[in-house]
């Protein structure tokens, strides 16, 4: 052993130098915690704290309090939480049967690796775009438009006005609800063990007591842990409505994003870091519901 | 699993349903894209050929790949060391690190918007005007993909008999985290790095209203002029990350993706 080794070594066993050593280890995490502190960190704890102060700058709980009562910011929340929960809703239905009808085909074939790069990029990618498809297809110019033009002018399709209200917004989300519930849900139905239905079946069970006593009890907890994924996802949602909407401020960021700019003169940013309180107390909630179901989950698994 | 005749029947019902709802849109952008200028019949590339003139466009399609480079940077030389040093060295720190990392998805973009407003009005004025920037918030944005599918590979190998190893055998501190733990998760810094490719180029909410021209900002206002411009450039864009989602195979990576969504 040379001497460097044996000093090392020795380093092990004095609680003085340990305790150094540990000190010094700390300064490795100062980099990262600068970068977090400065670009995450810090920006939250000023949204927590501005939403207490008036426009003067003065200590004062004027926003926080009177804020929800004017239903200029009630209404776009209330419709931020309805879109949330039917877009949710309805994506993670049809997101948890696509799931299922994916999860019987072969599981590393081409066509699995090519349904799951959709799904990642219709789940991920970005509103503008999402937007701009939904434009070029029930807009005014949209294919879809102009097939219900030509052959059933009555049709609500042959209008494109619902596109921009909240229920076309809503069936926007539904496109990207889809396949991020089918990503997230795609390896819980794949978890079923065959061995399970072979299980029911030698007991004489039915296709519909497999289902109904094991497939969906098994399955319910990733679902509702899908669905509460799915309304943060929408209720965060900023650009498609962006993009979509020009005027007005149909849903709870579009509010926002007009406090926070001052194009339209209505510019305060305490009533922007209010907004953005209550809309972060409603995320926190809602994952506070998911960790709990997910330690109840996490116990019975074991 | 064999099925029967009627869940077969139900199967092919909702795959055939939903694949015919989400590929609408697409068929409806390849559609408009090729719709030649007013109202003449027919077909015509020339919005697809009018991307390449578009240089507000094109500058903002380099500054986008900047950004995601700097935030791949970020990646390498800081999020991952720090996550490997304090599963190594520093175990107390492991929850607050994951909680950190976590934060922002329970933050919505356009709330750390609101909160970071100020940070970016003094970089704009005392550092850079540039969307360069946008690099030190992004790479907050990807942590919580990061952290969760890092976690996942740090979770594989046993890292602390590895870099013991290492060190026993002269290693230094910095060689055996660059040289022997990143080469051994390297799955999970690639999942990493694809994510931060998608979330930099598809980011629209933070740049826009810190008034900063980066790829989606630029679509958007494209879509203003020449919407037929703006959905063909958005397809581009769609084909182009769906490329690198398919060619980067195996499944393990999509889980880790939908590890950091459950999260």
């Amino acid at each position: 052993m040379t001497n460097s080794q044996i000093a090392r070594a020795g380093s092990h066993t004095g609680t003085g130098s340990r305790f150094w050593r540990n000190k010094r280890d700390y300064l490795g995490v100062l980099p990262f915690l600068l970068l977090a502190g400065l670009f995450l960190i810090w920006p939250t704890i000023n949204v927590v704290y501005g939403a207490f102060f008036s426009d003067e700058g003065k200590f004062s709980f004027d926003y926080v309090l009177n804020t929800i009562k004017d239903d200029a910011f009630k209404i776009p929340f209330i419709h931020s939480l309805q879109i949330s929960v039917w877009s949710s809703l309805v994506g993670g239905l049809i997101g948890a049967l696509f799931a299922w009808a994916i999860s019987t085909g072969k599981p590393d074939g081409i066509s699995r690796r090519f349904v799951l790069a959709a799904g990642g990029v219709l789940a991920q990618f970005g509103g503008v775009m999402l937007a701009f498809a939904f434009f070029a297809t029930f807009g005014f110019n949209g294919f879809v438009t102009s097939l219900a033009l030509k052959y059933s002018e009555t049709n609500f399709l042959a209008s494109p006005n619902w596109l921009y209200e909240l229920f076309g917004l809503g069936v926007v989300y539904t496109f990207f609800q889809i396949p991020l519930m089918f990503i997230v849900f795609l390896p819980a139905v794949e978890n079923l063990k065959p061995q399970w239905r072979e299980a029911s079946e030698g007991l004489g069970g039915s296709s519909k007591d497999y289902w109904f006593r094991i497939g969906f009890p098994v399955l319910f907890p990733s679902f509702l842990g899908g669905l509460l994924l799915l309304f943060v996802n929408s209720f965060s949602a900023y650009a498609t409505a962006a993009a979509l909407i020009s005027q007005g401020t149909i849903i709870a960021p579009l509010s926002i994003g007009n406090a926070l700019s001052s194009e339209t003169g209505g510019a305060s940013a305490p009533l922007a870091k209010t907004l953005s309180l209550y809309m972060v107390l409603v995320v926190v909630i809602v994952m506070a519901l998911y960790t709990l179901l997910r330690k109840r989950v996490s116990k019975w698994e074991q | 699993m064999k099925l029967g005749i009627p869940s077969r029947i139900f199967k092919v019902f909702i795959i055939g349903i939903t694949t015919l709802y989400l590929a609408g849109p697409l068929y409806g952008m390849i559609d408009f894209s090729t719709k030649p200028l007013g109202n003449e019949g027919g077909r015509s590339l020339r919005a697809w050929k009018a991307i390449g003139e578009q240089e507000d466009l094109m500058s903002s399609i380099s500054v986008s790949f900047a950004i995601a480079i700097i935030v791949m940077l970020l990646l390498f030389l800081l999020v991952v060391p720090t996550v490997i040093w304090v599963h190594l060295r520093l175990p107390k720190l492991r929850r607050p690190l994951e909680l950190i990392c976590l934060l922002p998805l329970a933050i919505p973009g356009i709330v750390i918007v609101v909160g970071i407003a100020p940070l970016y009005r003094w970089i704009s004025i005392h550092i850079t005007e540039s969307p360069i920037s946008l690099a030190g918030v992004y790479a907050m944005l990807i942590l919580p993909f990061t952290y969760r599918s890092l976690s996942a590979a740090l979770a594989l190998v046993d890292i602390s008999t590895l870099a013991e190893a290492a060190r026993t055998l002269g290693a230094s501190t910095m060689r055996t985290i660059f040289g022997i733990v990143m080469p051994t998760i390297r799955s999970g810094i690639m999942s990493g790095v694809v994510i931060s490719l998608a979330l930099v180029l598809g980011e629209f909410t933070i740049s826009s209203l810190l008034s900063y021209d980066t790829l989606q900002v630029v679509i958007y206002l494209l879509g203003r002029e020449d919407g037929k411009i703006a959905v063909a450039v958005s397809l581009a864009a769609l084909l182009f990350v769906f490329g690198i989602l398919f060619a980067i195979p195996t499944t393990k990576r999509q889980r880790a993706i939908l590890d950091a969504d459950i999260a």
